[in-house]
């Protein structure tokens, strides 16, 4: 069985000898993502607490954090970079694309119940 | 043959079928599919965490107060516990995917030593979460509930460091119990074969009088103030809130009563967690299966340990949302 693994991350900025060194270097990358996270989480720094695009950047921070995570575990352990474009179209654009749409319709509509709560439509029941 | 079977001329040309344009294996090629479906039932279920999260996003209890606790350690520890959870998951990925990379090179030694590391991963991971349900159901400060569902919890203000700081302060602290006007129905009295849940430690009146005589407690509600925290009333709005109000007290969360806020988040939080939980439990037994096939060679026999990457697949996929999981319920 041949498999050829592509061996490099970060757009070529990192290459690898071996597959297990791979492994680790992305188990390292990800290890300092999620430190990351944590820390972040912790402290909450004020200059990160302002509001962009409707909720707060240290979310949006996070959210992206995420999906570069994400990005790492399909491509890497998954074996993703490996696979054939058809394959990996297939099956990202479809979840993403579907995951995109229901998110958007399903946050709008959230927001908008939100708005009637707190535009006075709705007393607060206490 | 040649008599049963037909040709049809387009033998070797593009449609003649037996191409195999995405060079995977049907296996491996519907454990994808199967993924993608998977993905998109959790994100429905984040997606409509989401939806009610923005629909009362004024008064959505805030993760860094409800999930402080370690095993063996006391204090306040926010996030680290499920900062660990999170290593051991891409841990055990990583150790599945050596295994994997192991049986590309039919080392079928590494391979079982690898698929053991793993099974021990999910097995540690699964551990966690039963904790953290269990420290989660138990509660710590406990709460008042209105008639309208809302909680409403206690505290004091401490000075640290030069700062006013609210701490929060446990029922048990400060409302004595008395003697109960009631005891907890069980299913050998009165009504046969019929029980409740176990009665709260303090009644309503308790709670109250124990405010009373302790002028330094606060009631603070769930309505999220500019500053990104939750409002804590004056000393009478405190007093009035609970006598007017007050018709529940709460202790720990489950599906019906939540102390830490609106009983919404407990329900999103069991039933995400626990449908992830499920998928490692699940993804622990396949593993095992997946481990004594090695053991006893069937993928070596085979001449491909391609089940390895298949089942790897699933593993890594359970590591993916709970990516996610982490995200939406602990730091955002």
């Amino acid at each position: 069985m041949a498999h050829a693994h592509k061996l490099e991350i970060l757009r070529g900025l990192i290459k690898f000898k071996s597959n297990t060194q791979k492994i680790w270097g992305v188990l390292i990358l990800l290890s300092i993502i999620t430190a990351v996270e944590v820390v972040l989480g912790i402290y909450k720094p004020e200059s990160l607490m302002t509001k962009v695009i409707g909720m707060k950047l240290l979310n949006w921070i996070f959210i992206i954090l995420t999906i570069v995570k994400a990005y790492y575990i399909t491509w890497d352990f998954m074996h993703m970079r490996d696979e054939t474009k058809a394959l990996r179209r297939m099956v990202v654009w479809t979840a993403v694309f579907l995951i995109c749409y229901l998110v958007f319709i399903l946050l709008q509509e959230g927001g908008y119940i939100e708005s009637i709560y707190s535009s006075g439509f709705v007393k607060r029941d206490f | 043959m040649d008599n049963t079977v037909a040709n049809t001329g387009t033998e070797g040309k593009t449609w003649g079928g037996g191409n195999q344009p995405l060079k995977a294996s049907y296996g491996k090629m519907m454990m994808w599919f199967f993924i993608v479906s998977d993905a998109l039932t959790f994100s429905g279920f984040l997606a409509a965490y989401g939806f009610s999260r923005f629909k009362f996003i004024g008064s959505w209890p805030i993760a860094d107060e409800v999930f402080t606790h370690v095993p063996f350690f006391h204090g306040n520890y926010p996030m680290i516990y499920v900062a660990f959870m999170t290593f051991i998951l891409i841990m055990s990925s990583v150790t599945m995917v050596l295994a994997v990379d192991a049986g590309h090179h039919m080392k079928k030694n590494k391979v079982t030593w690898y698929m053991f590391l793993t099974i021990i991963g999910g097995l540690i991971f699964v551990g966690s979460q039963a904790w953290e349900w269990g420290t989660f159901i138990k509660g710590d400060y406990g709460a008042v509930q209105t008639k309208g569902g809302n909680i409403l919890q206690f505290g004091e203000y401490v000075t640290v460091e030069g700062e006013q700081k609210f701490k929060r302060v446990a029922l048990g602290d400060f409302a004595v119990a008395e003697e109960k006007y009631r005891t907890e129905h069980d299913r050998k009295n009165g009504l046969w074969f019929v029980q409740e849940g176990t009665l709260p430690t303090y009644t309503v009146d308790e709670v109250y009088k124990g405010l009373e005589s302790h002028p330094n407690v606060l009631v603070r509600t769930q309505i999220i103030n500019d500053e990104g925290e939750k409002t804590v009333l004056s000393r009478e709005e405190s007093l009035m809130q609970i006598k007017n109000n007050g018709k529940l007290v709460v202790e720990g969360a489950n599906l019906h009563v939540n102390e830490y806020g609106t009983s919404l988040f407990a329900d999103f939080f069991f039933f995400i967690t626990g449908f992830h939980g499920f998928h490692v439990f699940s993804g622990v037994v396949i593993n095992i299966i997946i481990f004594f096939n090695v053991i006893l060679g069937t993928y070596e026999r085979r001449g491909s340990y391609e089940m390895v990457e298949k089942v790897g697949l699933y593993w890594h996929f359970v590591d993916l949302v709970w990516v996610f999981v982490f995200t939406f319920f602990y730091l955002v």
